[in-house]
């Protein structure tokens, strides 16, 4: 049987969820917390965001999205231009050619994995900011940065299981 | 019917290599924005400000509830604290009504000297004030958008400084929303001078709280941990005199850092100030305003 035209929209409304919710982190890394100290170990949400629809959902998080995302990221943050949609884009693709690897994973598998893709992540935005600014980024306020990104990855990842079980049917 | 299985190896080749390239295209695209956004620094900055101004309610709205839970938090730990402010306001009352008697004494004496010497005063400032609504603070880039535009009188260049002391500059103005380059951020350059010496010195951001001071003008031994550090009028960027921070640490081989006054993360309000001076980021969209 077809699906009726409200089927159709409300099944649409789901899939954009991912990308939706990767949105709003970029504008919740942007609020201002006013904890003090908190700007030296800033996390770097919609990485989270990317990496773990990436994996559950390839599908939801297509390449050409990350890309769209990280430009969104690069002009409201001020972020020099590109740079986060390089990023984002590498390792959606890097997650999405391991996609056999991590069927039937269970969840640390994907934790140890985002670990080692956010490693690579900040790597490479600390290479390209260096470059684009023609100077040398302080390295411990970076690593400080991986250390909460990675931590917070189960906390937000079991949100995001949430919602995709409470919310997005098997496309 | 039933395809060849040859067929659809062939498709699945051909759709391998389809998507192979469309990410190869996207990853040039990234690259291409990049030496595009170098390039072509005015069409960035359009883009930001438009972008930004797009969103200033939305963040608007957001940084509201979070300012009232750090609020409340601030409530809580000021209840525990009390009475031990109280007796430390009591006594700093009474010390800085002894300050008052004397600075009232020396307004009236300043007063009768420049009358003696006919002194032209400094222009008078007027200032802009504006919420913060958004804070990006982290090892790449440190800004914070706040909630007013062209329309308030914010212009690109202008200095802004809460009551603490000078906190970044005007980067981007939008329409409502505009963007400020903190004194922290790797983009960041703003001439000072290390007071009591008169050191002249160019303060640079290094993403990491504590700037650097570079290019010390003179003998770089009289400064000591603890001086204070103030703009300097140079290039017309920074009105003189507003406070920065103080010397913090003197590393050999590193050099010379400053902790700011103004603590960035707890700051809920700021103010442009506006001298007329034309500052040193002249607008890149050729308005000639205040050219």
């Amino acid at each position: 049987m077809k699906p009726t035209l409200w089927q159709r929209m409300d099944q649409l409304a789901r899939n954009l969820l991912p990308v939706l919710l990767t949105l709003a982190l970029v504008l919740v890394s942007a609020v201002p917390t006013r904890l003090p100290g908190f700007s030296a170990i800033a996390p770097m949400l919609t990485l989270i965001g990317v990496c773990y629809w990436s994996i559950a959902r390839p599908d939801l998080m297509r390449p050409v999205v990350a890309l769209g995302i990280g430009i969104f990221q690069d002009v409201l943050l001020g972020t020099p231009l590109g740079v986060d949609a390089l990023v984002l884009v590498v390792a959606q693709g890097v997650l999405v050619s391991q996609q056999r690897f991590f069927f039937g994973k269970p969840f640390f598998v994907w934790w140890w994995a985002f670990g080692l893709i956010a490693a690579g992540a900040v790597i490479l935005k600390w290479v390209l900011v260096a470059a684009l600014y023609g100077r040398v980024v302080e390295p411990a306020p970076v690593v400080f940065s991986y250390l909460v990104t990675v931590s917070l990855y189960p906390g937000l990842g079991w949100l995001f299981a949430r919602v995709e079980s409470a919310l997005i049917k098997e496309g | 019917m039933k395809q060849p299985a040859g067929q659809l190896s062939r498709l699945g080749t051909f759709r391998s290599l389809i998507q192979r390239f469309a990410f190869l295209a996207l990853i040039t695209t990234a690259v291409g924005l990049m030496l595009l956004g170098k390039a072509d620094t005015l069409m960035a900055e359009r883009l930001r400000e438009v972008v930004a101004d797009a969103f200033a309610p939305i963040l608007d709205v957001l940084s509201r509830p979070a300012a009232s839970i750090a609020d409340l938090m601030e409530n809580i730990r000021g209840l525990a604290a009390l009475r031990a402010q109280n007796a430390e306001l009591l006594e700093k009352n009474e010390r800085l009504a002894q300050w008052q008697a004397v600075a009232r004494q020396l307004e009236a004496e300043n007063d009768g000297l420049r009358s003696l010497l006919h002194f032209v005063p400094s222009p008078q400032a007027s200032f802009i004030s504006a919420r913060v609504i958004a804070v990006v603070h982290d090892a790449f880039v440190r800004n914070l958008l706040i909630n007013a535009g062209t329309h308030d009188g914010v212009r690109k260049g202008q200095a802004v400084v809460t009551g603490d002391g000078v906190v970044g500059r005007v980067d981007e103005v939008g329409s409502r929303a505009s963007r400020i380059l903190l004194i922290t951020d790797l983009n960041s350059r703003i001439p000072v001078i290390i007071e009591p010496s008169r050191t002249r010195a160019i303060l640079v951001g290094n993403g990491a709280e504590q700037p650097r001071l570079m290019f010390l003008a003179g003998n770089a031994a009289k400064i000591a941990p603890g001086n204070r550090v103030v703009t300097a009028a140079d290039a017309n960027a920074f009105p003189p005199d507003l406070p920065v921070g103080v010397v913090s640490k003197i590393i050999e081989g590193k050099g010379v850092f400053v902790e700011t006054f103004v603590n960035i993360a707890q700051t809920e309000y700021v103010r442009m100030v506006d001298y007329g001076l034309t500052g040193i980021l002249p607008s890149l969209v050729g308005d000639g305003e205040g050219q």
